[in-house]
């Protein structure tokens, strides 16, 4: 198949074999392996990237079904040298213990930053309607679908919390 | 997963051929169909992906109602505008299912027709005779804590474990459906499950080659929208029970009660009688348990799922003494 993606700005031909997983094209075919793979099935969010701006678990999509998107892994938010804002908050805050699930988190709490910025509700927003705010509570509501076996929820709530509050 | 030939439908009709063979089948978030082929649960020749060709729009209807097209993503559904203020009980039940990536990929029409999550029916080393016909019910006499005490069969106790359904029967929607011969029809979202019976298998009434294109709502009906779902943790899990809940309360009586109920059945529960037995009464404990007496008169559990017959009386209790309380 010759469609192309876009990975942090690169253009990539599709894999040829149309059952490779996006999340299997990101990391054994492109060698990005920032992103990772917890349980394969949707239920962890480890795979979590942001696609033409919407997060989604990268596990659950085919990368032959992405001609022409533009995908953003944790590669193409910061690097060492030049972390992003979110990135800087959870190594300040600790945001992580052995790190596994942290790349999912950031792309996560990246684009659910702007879902709240859209003013997009959840099921903890009291209204459907008007201004929605980074509480704890929406926070938690919002990244539930990123796991963190090691249990850092509290500094990662905290992180995401100061970049919320700094941007607001 | 088992190897597969993939195309790209580009219009409906691309999409109908596609999908009329018999080893092909429709994919579009993919967030269900692709979980369970790496189960080899479902185990196609050919995937269609039908994400191109268009019934993505969400849109207003000549009577005030809206279309809610195929493709349209559970976020850009529970986030428009119209759904939010004129629909609330659907916005609500979207954002209580799943999480936010995977609201983002799953789409109306995969929604409406996602399998069950029994454990049986997802491990292909038990039986199961929705899978496999004539290999057994693992769950009856098994692990059936997510199962159903409503609709049962003794070929099938499974749940249809999805919750923008419950919404959509209890707004009385359409599911728009086009045939491979060109044609339209209708279907209300209150006929478009099975239950079990001795067909486990049949999940809805989609015939091979049939497409859904659209969910169109009726006009707004306005009331006190409710939906409250109980689960094992207070976010991303399926609904042991739930109530969608569309109230009325005028002058001290009852003057609109739908209702429908998700995690009881192989549908979304809906029973026109509690409605009835509720329209021109005054609020009272009395009248809520009546109606759940209605509800629960076939009820019957499997041992591990005998907690959700209390489970769904108090849960009704409690929804409509809510929307008594918001309409006082
Ligand atoms: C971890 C996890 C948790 C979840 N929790 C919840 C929850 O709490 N509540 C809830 O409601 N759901 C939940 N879900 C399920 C989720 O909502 C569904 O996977 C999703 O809605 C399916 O939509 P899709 O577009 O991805 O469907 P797909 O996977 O693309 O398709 C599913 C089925 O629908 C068919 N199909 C798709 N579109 C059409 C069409 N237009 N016409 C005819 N047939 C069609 C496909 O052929 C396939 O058989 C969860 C899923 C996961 C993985
Ligand atoms: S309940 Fe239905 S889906 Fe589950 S094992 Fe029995 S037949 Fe299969
Ligand atoms: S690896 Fe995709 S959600 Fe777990
Ligand atoms: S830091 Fe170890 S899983 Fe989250």
């Amino acid at each position: 198949m010759s469609d192309t993606i876009s990975v942090n700005g690169k253009q990539h031909s599709l894999p040829s074999d149309p059952r490779t997983s996006l999340l299997d094209f990101l990391r054994h075919d492109l060698g990005l392996t920032g992103t990772k793979k917890g349980c394969d099935h949707g239920q962890c969010g480890a795979c979590t990237v942001i696609i033409n701006g919407i997060r989604i678990n990268s596990c659950l999509t085919l990368a032959a079904m992405h001609d022409g998107d533009e995908v953003t892994t944790i590669e193409g938010l910061g690097t060492p040298e030049n972390p992003s804002v979110l990135q800087k908050a959870f190594l300040e805050h600790d945001g992580f213990q052995c790190g596994y699930c942290t790349p999912g988190q950031i792309c996560s709490a990246t684009a659910m930053l702007q879902e709240i910025a859209n003013n997009w509700p959840s099921d903890a927003s009291e209204s459907l309607e008007g201004e929605m705010a980074a509480t704890g509570e929406e926070i938690r509501e919002r990244m539930s679908g990123n796991l963190c076996r090691c249990g850092a929820y509290a500094n990662i709530v905290a992180a995401i919390s100061e970049v919320a509050e700094e941007s607001a | 997963m088992r190897p597969f030939s993939y195309t790209r439908a580009r219009t409906l009709d691309d999409a109908a051929q596609l999908t009329h063979d018999d080893t092909a089948v429709a994919i579009a978030g993919g967030t269900n169909l692709l979980d369970l082929m790496k189960l080899q649960v479902e185990t196609p020749e050919t995937l269609a992906d039908i994400n191109r060709i268009g019934f993505g729009g969400i849109e207003d209807t000549d009577d005030g109602g809206l279309s809610i097209g195929a493709l349209a993503s559970n976020t850009e559904t529970a986030v428009h505008p119209r759904v939010r203020s004129d629909y609330p009980v659907l916005a609500r039940a979207i954002l209580a299912g799943a999480t936010q990536q995977l609201r983002n990929k799953a789409t109306t029409g995969g929604n409406l027709c996602q399998r069950t999550r029994c454990f049986y029916f997802t491990n292909i080393d038990q039986p199961c005779n929705k899978r496999e016909p004539g290999s057994g019910c693992g769950a009856i006499d098994g692990i059936a804590k997510l199962h159903a005490v409503l609709g049962t069969s003794d070929q099938c106790i499974a749940t249809y474990p999805g919750d923008m359904a419950v919404a959509l029967s209890a707004l009385d929607a359409q599911v728009e459906i086009a045939t491979p011969n060109g044609d339209t029809r209708r279907v209300p979202v209150r006929d478009f499950h099975c239950l079990p019976g001795d067909t486990p298998w049949r999940e809805n009434v989609l015939e091979k080659g049939e497409l859904i294109t659209a969910v169109t709502l009726p006009a707004p009906v306005g009331g006190t929208q409710i939906y409250r779902k109980v689960r094992e943790r207070s976010s991303y899990a399926f609904a042991l029970v739930s109530v969608a809940a569309i109230i009325e309360i005028e002058d001290g009586k009852f003057t609109r009660a739908d209702l429908a109920f998700g995690g009881l059945a192989h549908k979304p529960w809906h029973d026109p009688r509690i409605t009835d037995a509720l329209v021109g009464t005054v609020p009272s404990d009395e009248i809520f348990d009546k109606a759940a007496d209605i509800l629960l008169e076939d009820a019957r559990g499997f041992g591990e799922n005998d907690f959700k017959i209390p489970l769904a009386r108090r849960t009704l209790h409690a929804v409509l003494q809510n929307a008594t309380e918001a309409a006082a």
